[in-house]
């Protein structure tokens, strides 16, 4: 199974208080940001001062991965030879096409680095096939709506229903490449109700995991992509009958006077890897 | 020579006298004495009211070498210290002690009287600002003393502390001096850090910019304790007195720290029906004061009360029947101050009341759980809030020593780095609490439970709470700060930190430069 990103948290670049508690906030992954998040005048310090925390702190057992610049400008490059020195564990690229994820696993690909493209556009969108198969390091793909309506020339909102061709487009494709679909962020942060809601509707389409743009909805993301404790209890039973009836020789299974096929007991068995490594069990 | 928690007091200091020792937490707490005020009557058909701070002065009978005190319910808008040390000093009274409860920036100007021996000894709780710095400094003749509020009670109610004369800043007075803090443009709510100081100084004036009709009503502070009140155009600045931090903190390191705190105060045992609570006003600790209201609406608990400083907050939470009563000491916010003003179950405490270990059984005696800051924690979980990461007094116990030793669970919430330093040190600069009462450190990337709580280490122990040493938090801190170079001080010492019970728990000595 992948690792777990139930969330990813985008972490300003240029900020070495956030970027020295990248571990503290819960989060699975986090999201040093180098693009969107820093101005232009700041695009040096800030790539010195990722570069320096990655080699220097001891971040745990988060994933670190970092948003370079488009590899459409010069900075895209010159973040990259950074990060080779400083070793995060992905990086993610903003404006992902089939091109520019060859070029960047060119410059990676002595390393470990794996990668994580971002859809935020509609040619993104259609050639993400493409874009997945361009790079056997790609361990997920990331939703940006924000760019991707901008692109489309429609309003975005927040109840999401002009994203939902895109969500339900990448969510299939990651799933039959088996990586990661990361939804976009909800955008306010004051929210919760509707951090959930939108958080719900990813996962109801099969993405796997979300953004967060604020430590505080990591909590709520955290919930929705993580299995109750009844859904815990339940795969642990199944499992546990799974386990009985092979070491008894039997070839059905039942719980409860029901049967029990391989594909209950393959989600059992997964809801109980993520339950793991949530330390919810 | 060295007190019991090891830190090294001269068995002499100059113009201070010979230190007591601390000795523990409860080691002195024994048999106490109230002292006996001597004071003239006042009889049928005299008058109180006089016409400026100069005549009550006059008529006080203030003389060089005496003690005057103030009070800080006005906090950084007070305007009546300033005031009355300018007619103090046209008068040409000089070598005064000033007993202020606290000292905040706006009482700079008593840097320029320290400097001209107007002022030559300051006893406060707490401490910010340019006094602050220039008493670290040396400028001040004698050390500074550092009390606690429940402290500063018990030293004027037993006469360690002699006031000669009080001036208490009077958001509303009537003409024989019953007044009260709720009317007039100056309202703070309570006046509890005022209460001994009237009961107890030789002379009280009740400085005033709203003279009501008599009887005051409500009264705080009765006519029977105060001999003048004088009427000037305005004794506060209400954008100073309203305190400008009693806002839930966004802050997701901060919000962290509550959540974990929360957890802790619900599997503690204590978060039930009666349950009592007191914190700051500081973002932090009204974050955890959210997360608590949420486990007490969630398990529908009835709390006891909430004391201290009173915000917005746990004003809510009474209005919402989570607690059946406040008491409050001093009011942080409008909120607050009309809500003392107008509902019964929100009710005032004095500082004795509140925190003086030698009376019959303080408020904080009562109390479930308290959470506290820290500037420095040690590992011996001595907490500093004293002074700064310089060494400079930036602060004081207030009721920090207070509340810690009288709760049954006493949490220190703080970042494990502040400004690039580590929080959690081998020796704190200054001891303000001892260790002995402190119970647990909450930071953001785990909690230490001081070792002598067996009962919590066993009940937090089955959670999944991120249980350290308090070693391993400062390796941790060490781990991205590194270990900052120790701070190098000269003989001299500009302060004593007395613990609430009188004794002499550390000094603050002066920063080599």
């Amino acid at each position: 199974m992948n690792k777990l990103r139930r969330t990813m948290l985008f972490i300003p670049g240029d900020n070495p208080g956030m970027i020295q508690n990248a571990d503290v906030f819960g989060a699975d992954s986090v999201i040093i940001d180098l693009e969107d998040a820093v101005g232009a005048t700041e695009k040096d310090s800030s790539r010195l001062l990722v570069r320096n925390a990655l080699m220097n702190l001891d971040l745990g057992i988060v994933e670190t991965v970092v948003r370079i610049n488009g590899m459409d400008t010069e900075e895209g490059v010159e973040d990259i030879n950074a990060l080779l020195l400083a070793k995060p564990d992905g990086i993610m690229v903003p404006k992902a096409t089939e091109e520019y994820i060859k070029i960047v696993h060119e410059i990676i690909k002595e390393t470990d680095i794996i990668l994580f493209p971002i859809i935020e556009g509609a040619y993104s969108l259609e050639t993400v096939t493409d874009i997945i198969r361009a790079s056997d390091r790609i361990k997920g793909v990331l939703f940006g709506a924000e760019d991707f309506t901008a692109d489309m020339g429609i309003k975005r909102t927040k109840e999401g229903s002009e994203i939902f061709y895109a969500r339900n487009r990448i969510a299939t494709v990651c799933k039959a490449f088996g990586v990661d679909a990361i939804d976009t962020p909800f955008t306010d942060t004051n929210d919760e109700k509707g951090l959930e809601k939108d958080t719900l509707v990813g996962k109801s389409l099969g993405m796997t995991g979300k953004a967060a743009i604020n430590p505080r909805q990591i909590e709520i993301i955290n919930g929705v992509y993580s299995p109750t404790k009844e859904e815990i209890d339940e795969a642990m039973k199944i499992i546990n009958a799974a386990e009985k009836a092979a070491e008894e020789g039997k070839g059905v299974i039942s719980l409860d006077g029901k049967m029990i096929d391989a594909p209950i007991i393959s989600r059992a068995e997964k809801v109980v890897e993520i339950a793991k490594q949530a330390d919810l069990i | 020579m060295k007190n019991s928690i090891g830190r090294e007091i001269p068995e002499h200091i100059e113009n201070y006298g010979t230190p007591k020792l601390y000795e523990g937490p409860f080691e002195n707490i024994i048999e106490a004495t109230r002292k006996q005020p001597v004071f003239n009557c006042v009889k049928p058909g005299e008058e109180k009211v006089l016409e400026s701070i100069r005549e009550a002065i006059e008529k006080s009978g203030l003389k060089d070498g005496m003690t005057i005190s103030f009070h800080h319910h006005l906090r950084n808008g007070d305007k009546v210290m300033n005031l009355v040390m300018e007619e103090i000093v046209k008068l040409g009274i000089r070598n005064l002690t000033v007993a202020a409860s606290s000292i905040f920036p706006v009482n700079q100007p008593l840097v320029k009287y320290m400097g001209e021996g107007i002022v030559t000894g300051i006893c406060a709780n707490y401490m910010s600002g340019p006094v602050a710095d220039a008493v670290s400094e040396g400028k001040l003749k004698y050390p500074a003393i550092m009390h606690t509020h429940g402290g500063r009670a018990r030293a004027i109610e037993s006469g360690d502390l002699h006031i000669d004369v009080a001036f208490i800043a009077s958001p509303a007075a009537d003409s024989y001096g019953n007044i009260n803090g709720v009317e007039g443009p100056s309202a703070c709510g309570t006046l509890g850090y005022a209460v001994p100081d009237a009961m107890y100084a030789d002379k009280t004036v009740a400085v005033t910019d709203n003279i009501v009709e008599y009887p005051a009503c409500p009264i705080d502070i009765s006519q029977e304790y105060i001999d003048y009140i004088v009427k000037i155009d305005s004794i506060g600045d209400p954008k100073g007195i309203v305190s400008g931090t009693t806002q839930v903190t966004k802050n997701p390191i901060d919000l962290k720290i509550a959540k974990m705190t929360a957890e802790i105060i619900e599997n503690s045992g204590l978060l039930k029906d009666g349950f009592s609570f007191q914190t700051g006003a500081g973002g932090t600790s009204l974050a955890v004061a959210a997360f608590v209201k949420e486990k007490m609406k969630e398990q529908n608990i009835k709390g006891s009360f909430a004391a201290g400083g009173i915000t917005r907050f746990l004003v809510e939470m009474l209005e919402e029947g989570l607690f059946k009563s406040l008491f409050d000491v001093q009011c942080f916010d409008m909120y607050s101050i009309e809500s003392y003003g107008k509902n019964m179950r929100h009710q005032a405490m004095s500082a004795s009341m509140y925190g003086n270990p030698h009376n019959k059984g303080a408020v904080v005696n009562n109390l479930d759980v308290m959470i506290l800051g820290a500037t420095e924690v040690d590992m011996d979980f001595n907490v500093n809030v004293t002074t700064s990461s310089n060494g400079n007094i930036m602060g004081g116990s207030g009721g920090h020593s207070d509340t810690a030793a009288g709760s049954k669970l006493a949490i220190v919430v703080t970042k494990l780095i502040k400004g690039r330093l580590p929080i959690i040190v081998d020796d704190v600069t200054t001891v303000t609490t001892p260790g002995e009462t402190v119970d647990i450190i909450v930071t953001e990337r785990g909690i230490a439970i001081n070792p002598r709580r067996k009962d919590l280490i066993e009940k937090l122990g089955d959670t999944k709470l991120p249980i350290y040493t308090i070693e391993e938090l400062k390796e941790m801190a060490e781990s991205f700060s590194g270990i900052p170079e120790s701070l190098e001080f000269e003989d001299e010492i500009v302060g004593v930190v007395e613990y609430r019970d009188g004794t002499v728990i550390d000094v603050i000595r002066k920063v080599i430069n």
